[in-house]
């Protein structure tokens, strides 16, 4: 039996090796699409942190709040303040039009008497406090205080920007209002009190600090490598599904199988000689990945895939997860009769698994339905392994459960795809 | 409707066994039920007093198949092909070289056995189709159209060999739509059609019995008619 194994093996490799185009695809496609999608993801990171977006402000205020505004967008680093278009003022409808068209990604319109009614109106609450607590001073207070309408900061986004983009601006903006809110109250409250040069601290009181997790006394900060990598490797192996169910579907259709069928060896045999071929070609474009997030991905600015301590574990993840995508693969070649069944259906179904597996967005956004999908995907339990591995350094027991799962699909998807060749064939 | 009803043989061992009919006939499913590639809906068979049911595997090891399609990897060399093959019957070491070796010479194929089978013609990937059937030394040996769309050195060639395989004890079983073929090579002929057996015999018992009839292809019109079976 091993002999029949191992000459099936050779079988299987000796077809690869003569399949330059299909060579191409399985190892320097998965390169591509994970330095690609890398670099693509690296830099978005890069266009929030480091080059800015340009911004319209149209400043119908020209008050100290528009200069806060103004000077706190200058500050940030995410944005770059647009104040004329072709050396003429923006108006509104300008700034409208130009970002409807997707121009600028966002204008930003500051009410006019934005900072006297904001004053005003902040006077008017002081004095109702400190007349309640009986602070009040001498001077007559009209007896109908005046009414000031609430103002609106308009933002107008480009319709193509993403909810995510929205948000993060909207909460940016409404920090910095809020910031510029108290800071008036404070100077009102102070001014009122008389105390004339005491200086309220401006800075925040309550702060946040991450603590990034230490190993070996190292912290390990994660970056978009570290979350790429895992998953778009990943990725990668379980597009092994479509050349594998190719290969048994033109066995099926050169007549090949019928050889199989009509020999005395077992269609078991020629299962764990593609298991074997296609678990070493996962391998191989796993460390083939990997050794480019190591070496190469530094010289083209990106930051390195730290594996320190971590490769032995990865590779179990990584065998593993190939198992499972094999399974999947010989089910889905099994099932087909046709190629044109088995390519569009096994690309179109490792998208899906990479979807609610977490692979594109990851699951704890998803919703909730989603969420429970999403733990029935074995993209989902080897991207977790794969996490558990690299970023929350977890030992070999623990990551037992997911890989196990991930096997014990291997070995569902098999014994189905075996039972169904014996029902089509038995005599 | 049946692709065949009421089929009853009896091929003696040792013979050549020619099953003969018009498209359709079902010589292609018989022949797939006797290789198990087929399940009959009802009816039984054996082989050498075995049937599929209890004795699969023990069926498997005594027959060989030719099907009618090139059953072999167009990437691969005749021998990493054989090679192959010839394993998954069980063969390995130095029995299995020499016995690729020697069959691929006797074909008329050794000097091509490293070049790769799509570079092959027709009767060449017919004769390699032919060895890969055989490697394993089989004592029912089932052909499925064995010699069509090949020249006539190639058809010569396999026809020689299989004769030379028959006297060395081997039973075949084979289908061909070459009834000259067919008369000279075989000891025993069934004529199939529409699912049915209308006649067998030996080629000249068929061929006297038929009133007017001087060869195997009269007796097969005679028998089968002259209407096209055409279906789709």
């Amino acid at each position: 039996m091993s002999y029949k194994i191992w000459m099936s093996v050779v079988k299987e490799f000796l077809l690869l090796r003569r399949d330059l185009g299909g060579l191409i695809i399985l190892f320097v496609m998965p390169l591509v699409l994970v330095i690609t999608v890398t670099l693509i993801q690296d830099s978005t990171f890069k266009t929030v942190s480091d080059s800015k977006i340009e911004i319209l402000l149209i400043d119908n205020d020209k008050g100290d709040v528009s200069k806060t505004v103004f000077e706190n967008l200058e500050k940030s680093s995410l944005f770059t303040v647009v104040t004329q278009i072709d050396n003429q003022p923006i108006t509104e409808e300008i700034a409208k039009e130009a970002v409807y068209r997707g121009k600028y990604k966002l204008a930003i319109v500051i009410p006019s008497k934005l900072s006297v009614d904001l004053q005003a109106k902040i006077d008017q609450n002081v004095d109702n406090i400190l007349s309640n607590m009986g602070l009040t001073d001498s001077v007559a207070k009209p007896a109908t205080p005046k009414i000031i309408k609430e103002k609106e900061v308009k933002l107008y986004f480009d319709p193509a920007v993403q909810l995510s983009f929205k948000n993060a601006v909207m909460s940016s903006i409404d920090k910095m209002i809020s910031q510029i809110e108290s800071k008036s109250i404070y100077k009102t409250f102070q001014n009122q009190l008389g105390e004339g040069n005491a200086d309220f601290e401006q800075k925040s009181f309550i702060s946040f600090k991450e603590i990034i997790p230490t190993i070996n006394n190292k912290e390990v900060r994660p970056n978009s490598v570290q979350h790429n990598v895992p998953a778009w490797t990943l990725f990668a192996i379980f597009f092994i599904v479509i050349p594998l169910s190719i290969n048994i579907v033109k066995e099926k259709t050169q007549g090949t199988f019928v050889r199989l069928r009509t020999n005395p060896s077992s269609n078991l045999i020629v299962i764990i000689g593609k298991t074997i071929t296609y678990s070493a070609i996962c391998m191989i474009q796993f460390y083939m990945m990997v050794a480019v997030a190591v070496f190469l991905f530094p010289h083209i600015g990106l930051p390195s895939l730290n594996i320190e301590g971590h490769l032995f574990l990865m590779s179990i993840v990584a065998l593993f997860s190939g198992f499972a995508a094999i399974g999947f693969g010989i089910l889905l070649g099994t099932v087909a009769s046709t190629q044109e069944q088995s390519a569009p259906f096994g690309a179109t179904s490792v998208i899906i698994l990479a979807a609610i597996g977490g692979v594109w967005v990851p699951v704890f956004a998803m919703p909730k339905i989603m969420q429970i999908v999403a733990k029935s995907s074995p993209m989902n339990w080897a991207l977790e392994a794969f996490y558990d591995v690299l970023l929350r350094n977890i030992s070999f027991l623990e990551i037992i459960p997911k890989i196990s799962l991930l096997f014990l699909f291997f070995i569902i998807t098999t014994s189905i795809a075996l039972f169904y060749d014996k029902k089509k064939r038995t005599v | 409707m049946y692709s065949l009803n009421e089929v009853s043989l009896h091929i003696n061992e040792g013979s050549i066994f020619g099953l003969l009919g018009p498209n359709g006939a079902g010589k292609t499913t018989l022949i797939s039920m006797l290789c198990g590639l087929v399940k009959p809906t009802s009816g039984h068979f054996t082989i050498d007093g075995l049937n599929y049911t209890d004795n699969s595997s023990q069926i498997k090891k005594i027959i060989g198949v030719v099907p009618q399609e090139y059953a072999l990897y167009p990437t691969l060399t005749a021998r990493e092909n054989l090679h192959y093959f010839g394993s998954m019957y069980g063969l390995k070491g130095s029995d299995l070289k020499d016995k690729v070796i020697e069959t691929l010479d006797l074909l008329g194929l050794l000097k091509f056995a490293d070049k790769r089978i799509e570079t092959f013609s027709g009767g060449m990937k017919r004769r390699v189709n032919l060895i890969a059937g055989i490697l394993h030394n089989p004592k029912v040996l089932f052909l499925d159209e064995p010699t069509v769309g090949v020249d006539v050195q190639s058809k010569n060639a396999i026809i020689d060999y299989l004769k030379l395989l028959n006297q060395n004890g081997t039973t075949i079983i084979y289908t061909s739509h070459h009834l000259a073929e067919a008369e000279d090579f075989c000891t025993n002929i069934a004529i199939l059609d529409r699912g049915k057996i209308y006649a067998q015999g030996t080629p000249s018992s068929l061929i006297s019995s038929t009133e007017k009839a001087r060869n195997l292809e009269e007796v097969f019109i005679s028998l089968t008619g002259k209407d096209f079976r055409d279906e789709l």
